[in-house]
């Protein structure tokens, strides 16, 4: 898949205008959780990708408009939240418990 | 040919560490991950700088493979265990290529990476340096890869599974989720394919289903045993994971993987498409 790229940072080079970026941090005890696995599950769902969170805990799909589901796995525990996403940016933080 | 031949757990691993005769091979999608920390003992092998052919879109060939090998210091006689992130994607797709090229006793991690750092297993940033070997390869195995002519001839006869998520399915989305969505080819899915996420294939943590769950889902999903099958996603390594489950763990006959997959298919001219 090209290789997945970096997770977090800035959004330079991407196109918001046709881009559906969902991206955020996973959390847990006040804390970013880094090395936490996040899936992004579609309104059946179904599995659409899954990343591993960088250093500060951030994670990045691209997506369409629509209702996704992040689901996050750690050693410290899992997560969920659902999104509403549309074109453009959609940030969201996910806790683990 | 069944689950013990061609699978071990986080556990044999951890106990057959530094074993001769066994060598741990690491395979990513990030390919920065290896570097980060890896199984002690563990050789690294990128998917992209190691095995595609520096120039064209294809497997290295013979010769290139055995120099390969031979320099990570892989002897024919000895048990390659692959495991890898991303679900072992990426570890799937090395089997296959392994396999291709006739590696005798080549097996997958279950659970990849993935199992083992939700366990809390140690990785090591440790150089790894393994004394240089003498491979030699087989020629290509082609009776498990798939080529675009044979997808094109297959629609409505063979078995096409793709595995890629639903909305990459339906054309909602091109690739998967974590990668920018800019590709330019066309959008769908092969005529009369049936989708079988790889997802569904596998557990959270990473690790098969097992073999009665696995039956009952490609049957349950249309999957007809007396056909010929070929798989297919993005660029060939999702699809390599169903082609484990279908051929090794399920032991179904005449399977192939097609490594063009759509990327290749949804550029083609003229070809049939189905949204």
């Amino acid at each position: 898949m090209c290789g997945a790229p970096k997770q977090g940072g800035a959004l330079a080079g991407i196109d918001l205008d046709t881009q559906t970026v969902i991206q955020g941090q996973v959390w847990h005890d006040g804390a970013p959780v880094a090395g936490a696995y996040v899936r992004l599950l579609d309104a059946t769902d179904e599995f659409t990708a899954e990343v591993v969170t960088s250093p500060e805990g951030e994670f990045r799909f691209f997506a369409a408009p629509g209702t996704w589901k992040l689901r996050s796995l750690a050693p410290v525990g899992r997560g969920e939240r659902v999104v509403e996403a549309e074109v453009g940016l959609t940030e969201t933080t996910v806790v683990l418990d | 040919m069944s689950r013990n031949d061609v699978l071990v757990s986080v556990d044999w691993v951890q106990e057959h560490l530094g074993q001769p005769g066994i060598v741990l091979v690491e395979v990513d999608e990030d390919t920065s991950a290896y570097d980060g920390g890896h199984i002690e003992g563990a050789v690294k092998l990128d998917w992209k700088k190691d095995l595609q052919d520096p120039l064209r879109r294809d497997h290295l060939d013979k010769t290139s493979f055995e120099s390969l090998l031979s320099s990570r210091g892989i002897g024919n006689d000895d048990t390659v265990v692959l495991y890898g992130g991303n679900n072992n994607w990426f570890a799937a797709y090395a089997y296959w290529y392994f396999k291709i090229y006739g590696h005798r006793d080549v097996k997958l991690m279950d659970g990849g990476r993935k199992k083992w750092e939700l366990d809390g297993r140690p990785l090591s940033k440790d150089a790894v340096e393994r004394p240089a070997t003498q491979y030699q390869a087989s020629e290509p195995d082609l009776s498990i890869r798939a080529f675009r002519d044979e997808v094109v001839a297959s629609i409505g006869s063979k078995n096409l599974v793709d595995v890629r998520s639903p909305d990459e399915f339906s054309g909602k989305i091109l690739a998967p989720a974590h990668l920018p969505q800019e590709q330019s080819q066309r959008a769908g899915h092969v005529p009369t394919a049936i989708n079988i996420p790889w997802s569904k294939a596998a557990n959270e943590d990473g690790t098969f289903k097992s073999d009665e769950q696995l039956a009952e889902l490609y049957a349950e999903q249309g999957f007809d045993d007396s056909r010929p099958t070929i798989a297919y996603c993005r660029i060939g390594e999702r699809s390599s994971h169903t082609w484990f489950v279908l051929r090794e763990l399920l032991g179904k006959s005449d399977v192939k993987n097609y490594d063009g997959s759509w990327v290749e298919y949804g550029s083609l001219v003229g070809v049939p498409i189905e949204k």
